[in-house]
């Protein structure tokens, strides 16, 4: 993995010659998490969809980059829908970016990427074979194959269980760590427990709240962390 | 246990059998039509035994037919819609054709394939081939355009060319598509031979059953029928039975 980047992207978008959002600002700074948050349609995924460079249906007029360079070919995406391919086993769908980019496929490494995520032994079984929970795993093991600076998840634990949820939080931050990663999320407690950067977005913009102590992933139980996720819900309610 | 229930799989199928067979014994009893309109099914089980010879050997004939056109078809229309799918310039020009195509009925079209293709076996492959190849293309195309959007995004995240996304996703997605036109297919493909042997043909199912209906033969004419539905339903089955192997894979 090279040095990761810090990301930025400034000014408006329109979908269908509606606003969605106007004259923004926002920067991912390098190597560290930052949350997006905010409620659904107010544009978080078309940000995070900018900046993967996929065709999003709205017209952005403004700057889209990252610190040094073009960002493609530098970023590895994660989103709610596991997006695993159900004809391949674990190994084949970890391998897939190696596949469509016609390079060899490191099934060695992949072996070790996904016992690392908590799959050893079931590098042979479809993805219609596991849990929800196992099936997310399976896609950050493919997130982590890619070894990317750049990580943008969309909401990827949004369809978990509490404790699942959680877990996969830890795990994610720990194997994500050192990269520069862009969470979009809408959920406070989410945003409380693994922002090194906590932004809020909502019709009116994108503002900066300041994360409670500690380095992410923060405890769940933790004062501070509880606190932060209820101040974060009580200015979503507000703003909306 | 329900009735329907306990007469699964083949039980149902001999049932059903039996149920048919009965009533066409039914109707002939009812009726009192002579044997040379309506043959019972004892007089056409005989028949069937008695030119079992005469039968099998145009039954090869046409089963060759329909088997080629099955392959070729499959093959044609499998890399007409990978075409179509790949290149909108592929789409813009000739999916128009296609539908023109459909519009012209295939049956017009056998008397021309027996003029440019002879009276021999081309004639009934090409036939057979133009019956199926729409229902493969147009299957498997459409599965290959309803590709998951999330999944080519990804993809193209990834570094990946269109051509390895078609190879690597867009294909393998879309079997599920490309095997309902082959089902479809093995059901269409013996209807083009016999209309090209009923055109013009020295050999096949098809020749036979216009030779016996000339000599008022109509129990040949029934035999020679029932054994081409039961090679229609064999080759449905095992195409359907291909497909679920590969779709399992």
């Amino acid at each position: 993995m090279t040095q990761p980047p810090a990301l930025s992207l400034a000014g408006s978008a329109t979908i269908g010659g509606e606003p969605l959002f106007r004259d923004i600002a926002f920067a991912v700074p390098a190597g560290r998490w930052t949350c997006l948050l905010g409620p659904s349609g107010v544009g978080k995924t078309t940000v995070l969809r900018l900046f993967a460079g996929l065709a999003t249906g709205v017209v952005h007029e403004g700057t889209c980059a990252a610190s040094d360079g073009p960002l493609a070919g530098r970023v590895a995406l994660m989103a709610q829908d596991d997006l695993l391919l159900p004809w391949l086993d674990l190994i084949g769908n970890a391998t897939l970016g190696a596949r469509l980019r016609g390079e060899a496929a490191d099934t060695a490494r992949a072996r070790e990427v996904l016992a690392a995520v908590g799959l050893a032994g079931m590098f042979h079984r479809r993805p219609r074979e596991l849990s929800g929970g196992q099936r997310q795993r399976a896609a950050l093991a493919r997130t982590l194959m890619e070894d990317r600076p750049v990580v943008l998840l969309d909401e990827p634990f949004s369809a978990l269980d509490a404790r699942t949820r959680a877990q996969m939080q830890e795990l994610t931050a720990r194997l994500l760590a050192g990269r520069t990663v862009l969470l979009v999320t809408h959920d406070p407690a989410e945003a409380a427990r693994l922002g090194d950067v906590i932004r809020i977005m909502t019709e009116d913009g994108i503002e900066e709240v300041p994360p409670p102590p500690g380095a992410p992933p923060r405890p769940v139980d933790d004062e501070h962390v509880l606190w932060a996720q209820a101040s974060l819900l009580a200015r979503l309610r507000k703003e909306s | 246990m329900t009735a329907a229930g306990a007469l699964a799989g083949w039980r149902a199928g001999l049932a059903s059998a039996l149920l048919g067979i009965a009533l066409w014994q039914g109707l002939v009893w009812a009726t009192g039509l002579p044997r040379f309109i309506l043959p019972g099914p004892a007089l056409v089980a005989e028949t069937l035994w008695t030119s079992r010879v005469l039968i099998a050997e145009n039954a090869v004939v046409t089963i060759a037919e329909v088997l080629m056109g099955l392959l070729l078809g499959a093959l044609l229309g499998g890399l007409s819609a990978i075409g179509l799918a790949a290149s909108p310039l592929a789409r813009a020009l000739v999916r128009p054709m296609l539908v023109f195509s459909q519009a012209v009925p295939v049956f017009a079209l056998a008397p021309l394939l027996t003029l440019w293709l002879g009276y021999g076996l081309m004639s009934k492959v090409a036939m057979a081939l133009l019956i199926i190849y729409f229902p493969v293309t147009s299957a498997f195309f459409d599965a290959l355009m309803r590709t998951n959007p999330d999944w080519l995004g990804l993809a193209r995240v990834m570094g990946a060319s269109p051509m390895r996304i078609m190879w690597h996703i867009r294909i393998p997605a879309a079997l599920p598509g490309f095997a309902s036109g082959l089902r479809l297919a093995a059901v269409y493909a013996p209807i083009g031979a016999i209309i090209g042997e009923w055109v013009g043909a020295s050999k096949g199912l098809g020749y036979l059953m216009l030779l016996a209906n000339g000599r008022a033969k109509t129990d040949l004419m029934f035999a020679a029928l029932i054994v081409l539905a039961v090679f229609t339903i064999l080759l449905h089955a095992a195409v359907n039975r291909f497909a679920e192997r590969v779709l399992e894979r």
